[in-house]
């Protein structure tokens, strides 16, 4: 039988590659602030790695309480199962009451893998976290494509866990004055269990900023057509200082890498100009978009759902309009 | 299941071809590749002899669908398996469909059939063609003109006078392979619909073949002709019904979309009515296809009904697409859409394998036998 | 070899479109297909049993109709297909539906189970790892490739800031990315046949887990609500032609300051 007091605390799994703190680990450990405070609970960090130990201020800093760290050399790069045995004998050890991961490669690799051993319900992907009368956590997440919201709760399982995406929460800023205590974890592993083996991480160059960051996205749809259109993109993208994105179509027919996906499973964007070119607009794509400052879109379909969130729409062909506008940019912008 | 296959292959891979193989006359070579993996090129064929196990519904449904955004890709499978593989496959010895049978389906040989000559159209009986046996091979001689798919098929059904006296008892059929000497193709007709396919002359100069070579009884050419049209016009029937429903999808799309006097083209009744009779008549010529060919696959007598299909479906075909260009209006005209290319396409379904006349004839026959 | 792979039948996301008075969900007319990342694992399958010689089973659990999905799994290659379908499973979240596939891949023989990365009705991308957690085997997500080298598959797995290759042993778990490797078609012959094969129809009681595990039993989470995002008000929509269009979108942008 559940006795809920015994678990108490949220806790963030604050995630680190190659030894730097990720900032969806700052977001978290921000929201975990707001729930712990309503709560009147702590805010403590599951810090995983190698050589880290001299970065747990940097997680207190930005709120956290506690930080419990586990500093190994066989953790220096995330596989599923090493990082699971930690973070498996962590909540075991600490009881947690709620768990955030980010909604990363490597947040959603671990946490289903962990609700698993442990038996409790996980979140994917949530946008909203809050704490209800009754202190559970209630979380929103979208579903169906984009459209239709859910609020779910796991009333019965310790501890509530949940994903959240990169970008979606707010960092406190640092206060170099907050103190924090952090606690040392050793964890026993099983290595017989460790069968996954590493041959080669490498970074590509993509040479171009992340979307999630970019303050002009110019985005392309089914309606750009090939290759030779998306050149065209880059082109008007050249001039105006901005990023290209996409949306599934164009990922799924290998025209552009899927980091550049916008949407439900790619990624969440609120640039100040978002150009959406003979993109249609299914829902899971405005669920990434539709928060963005100012919305063009080009398509030639007028009943495109583009158009219900756009704030300035034109019924017309992407790949007229494009090299034009590109043109007429290149004129005024010189 | 099949539909959607088919469906998402001809969106995907074959629409957008169809307006560069029309404007450039191009056969699409890549495109009967890819449709060699998927088996198209052998539907109704029976599994032993490399075929699909499928029957003449779906390849109906598998013309009709490639037509409906290209109708020259529709009648290069059509060609090939209703004038090829089929009068192989029901009148060829069982070495004849050994050999030629798993190749043709696995789309690595595709086929034609040489019936037309420059003096015997509508006429077939008046052929000129003629082979003589020369010990152990037949030495053809003559002309064929319009044959579908020449110079890109490998096997060749064909006929040939081989007994003038007997009149049309004195044509028989031939299986000839592209290599043999004294066989070549020659020049290309320039078209006005379906231009990406190849249609061309062949031309037999002391061609010589084997005497197994012979399809089906020696004087029973003619009859195997009249068999093989039939299945034929079920393939054309489907492919004038693919370019119906093709135009229709566009129109249905283009007054959505057009406006005039503030709403759009399909808000009018005019619009709404003339769309309706359209449909209706297209599904009129779906269900007179299938007929025709659920009766083939049954077994059944399906001449007539054949004939019905392709009369009622190729003149559909030619009122729809008329309509839709105009629906369209000066945009209709031009190649930035796609009606005018399916207006072109559908004329020829009311003149190859039987002119609208032909049909009618056959129609008669039936009526007043 | 034999292969395990995971398929969902999807209600086609892109096809949903929003009713632009009351903001509802349209769902009528909208067509059901495989799951995209199921279908690039079934490809990667399939690719495998072309090369090396394997037997394909697909699996899938849901409503007595996503026997299509599996027919056309079967059409595209796949040699075995089953169909989870009880009144026992309903109501299952991700944790209680890992439980029932793992149930029932725990009856069978198998080297390798392969799972789209998500699926796009739910996007959890939580199926796959807690399958491979029940059966305790090792799990590689966000793959995009796939080779077999000296009994091991040496995987390619997509990160934010590039790739990874690691090299795994069977029996493992490996969920697929849609764009990893561009699908098949169907083929004629395959669909004629497909309806030839049976597909296999279990319940609870055939598949080795502890029924509470199941269905809205053994889902520790809970719908609480549900409900739609408002719309926003639509902007102006222009239908000119292209000089026109491309002048009113720099006199906008300029109004807006962003050039």
């Amino acid at each position: 039988m559940l006795v809920k007091k015994d678990y108490t605390g949220v806790y963030v799994f604050a995630e680190q590659r190659e030894g730097v703190i990720q900032s969806v680990a700052l977001e978290l450990i921000g929201k975990a602030r707001e729930l712990a405070d309503v709560l009147e609970e702590k805010v403590v960090a599951i810090f995983v790695g190698k050589d880290i130990t001299n970065q747990c201020q940097t997680l207190i800093e930005h709120g956290a309480d506690d930080v419990i760290c586990v500093d190994r050399p066989e953790l220096e790069f995330y596989l599923t199962e090493q990082y699971a045995q930690v973070v498996d004998q962590v909540v075991k050890a600490f009881r947690p009451s709620i768990l955030l991961f980010g909604a990363t490669t490597i947040g959603r690799d671990l946490a289903p893998r962990l609700s698993a051993r442990l038996e409790t319900g996980l979140t994917a992907d949530c946008t909203k976290l809050e704490i209800s009368e009754t202190r559970e956590l209630m979380m929103t997440r979208p579903a169906f494509g984009g459209n239709l919201m859910a609020t779910i709760m796991c009333t019965e399982h310790r501890p509530q866990m949940s994903t959240v995406r990169p970008g979606v929460m707010q960092k406190m800023a640092a206060d170099p004055n907050r103190k924090g205590t952090v606690i040392p974890f050793e964890p026993k592993f099983d290595t017989a269990r460790f069968k996954v083996e590493l041959l080669e991480n490498v970074k590509e160059d993509k040479g171009m900023v992340d979307i999630a960051e970019a303050k002009i996205l110019v985005s392309g749809g089914r309606g750009v057509g090939n290759q030779e259109g998306f050149d065209r993109l880059r082109d008007l993208a050249d001039v105006l200082g901005a990023e290209v994105s996409s949306s599934r179509a164009m990922v799924d027919a290998g025209i552009i890498g899927h980091d550049r996906q916008v949407g439900q499973t790619g990624k969440t964007v609120r640039p100040d100009l978002y150009l959406a070119l003979g993109i249609s607009g299914a829902i899971q794509h405005l669920a990434g978009m539709e928060e963005s400052d100012f919305i063009v879109a080009v398509n030639k379909d007028k009943f495109a759902p583009i158009f219900q969130v756009a704030d300035l729409g034109i019924v017309g062909d992407v790949n007229k309009i494009v090299p034009l506008l590109t043109e007429r940019l290149k004129g005024m912008l010189k | 299941m099949f539909r959607q296959m088919i469906r998402e292959f001809a969106d995907k891979e074959v629409k957008p071809l169809a307006a560069e193989i029309d404007e450039q006359e191009r056969f699409p070579m890549e495109t009967v590749k890819k449709m060699a993996e998927l088996g198209i090129f052998g539907i109704p064929l029976p599994t032993e002899y490399g075929g699909a196990g499928g029957d003449n519904i779906m390849y109906s449904i598998a013309v009709e669908e490639l037509s409906r955004v290209c109708g020259t890709t529709g009648v290069v499978v059509s060609a090939h398996t209703s004038l090829c593989l089929a009068p192989i496959f029901e009148h060829g010895t069982e070495e004849q469909k050994r050999k030629y049978l798993p190749k043709l389906a696995s789309g690595e040989w595709l086929g034609a059939f040489g019936l037309t000559e420059p003096n015997a159209g509508t006429d077939a009986s008046a052929q000129q063609t003629t082979a003589v046996l020369e010990g152990d091979e037949w030495v053809l001689n003559g002309n064929k003109i319009f044959i579908t798919n020449a110079g890109y098929a490998h096997v060749y059904v064909v006929f040939a006078m081989t007994d003038k006296s007997k009149g049309v008892k004195g044509i028989s059929a031939f299986i000839v392979e592209a290599d043999t000497p004294g066989f070549s193709v020659g020049k290309k007709e320039l078209k006005l619909g379906i231009r990406g396919s190849a249609t061309a002359e062949l031309i037999f100069d002391n061609c010589r073949i084997p005497k197994d070579n012979l399809l089906g009884k020696l004087g029973g050419g003619f009859g195997i002709a009249m068999k093989t049209l039939d299945g034929g016009r079920v393939g054309i029937a489907s492919q004038a019904l693919g370019i119906a429903q093709g135009a229709m999808d566009e129109t249905v799309r283009y007054t959505k979309e057009r406006k005039q006097f503030g709403k759009s083209l399909s808000a009018f009744q005019n619009t709404q009515f003339q769309m309706a009779d359209l449909q209706t008549k297209v599904e009129a010529s779906r269900l007179l296809v299938r007929s025709a060919a659920f009766k083939k696959d049954m077994g059944q007598p399906y001449s007539a009904d054949a004939a019905m299909a392709k009369l009622f479906a190729a003149e559909t075909a030619m009122e729809v697409t008329t309509k839709a260009v105009q629906f369209h209006g000066g945009y209709g005209y031009t190649r930035e859409y796609p009606v005018e290319r399916m207006m072109r396409d559908a004329k020829i379904t009311e003149i190859y394998e039987g002119t609208s006349e032909v049909q009618r004839m056959v129609i008669a026959g039936k009526l007043f036998k | 070899m034999k292969i395990v792979v995971c398929i969902k039948q999807v209600p086609d996301t892109t096809e949903i479109k929003i009713n632009p008075v009351t903001g509802t969900l349209i769902r009528e007319g909208v067509p059901s297909i495989m799951n995209p990342d199921d279908k690039g694992g079934l490809e990667m399958a399939l690719r495998l049993k072309d090369k090396y010689g394997a037997e394909v089973t697909v699996i899938t659990m849901g409503p007595p109709q996503a026997d299509l999905v599996l027919r056309e799994a079967l059409a595209m290659g796949a040699d075995k297909a089953i169909l989870l379908t009880d009144r026992k499973f309903a109501g299952a979240d991700t944790l209680a539906t890992s439980n029932a596939l793992a149930g029932a891949i725990r009856t069978l023989k198998w080297d390798l189970i392969i799972a789209g990365r998500q699926a796009i009705d739910g996007d959890t991308a939580q199926v796959g790892p807690q399958i491979a957690e029940h059966l305790d085997v090792p799990q590689i997500s966000y793959v995009a490739d796939l080779e077999w080298d000296n009994n091991r598959f040496v995987v390619k797995k997509e990160t934010e800031e590039g790739y990874q290759r690691l090299a795994v042993a069977g029996p493992c778990l490996l969920t697929v990315l849609a764009s990893g490797c561009k699908a098949r078609y169907m083929n004629v012959r395959g669909i004629v046949e497909a309806y030839q094969k049976p597909v296999e129809i279990w319940g609870a009681d055939r598949i080795e887990v502890d029924e509470e595990k199941l269905g809205l039993k053994g889902s520790p989470t809970r719908v609480a609500k549900a409900f739609t995002k408002g719309l926003k008000q639509a902007g102006e929509v222009f239908e000119v032609d292209a000089e026109e269009a491309v002048g009113i979108i720099i006199s906008k942008l300029k109004e807006k300051f962003i050039i």
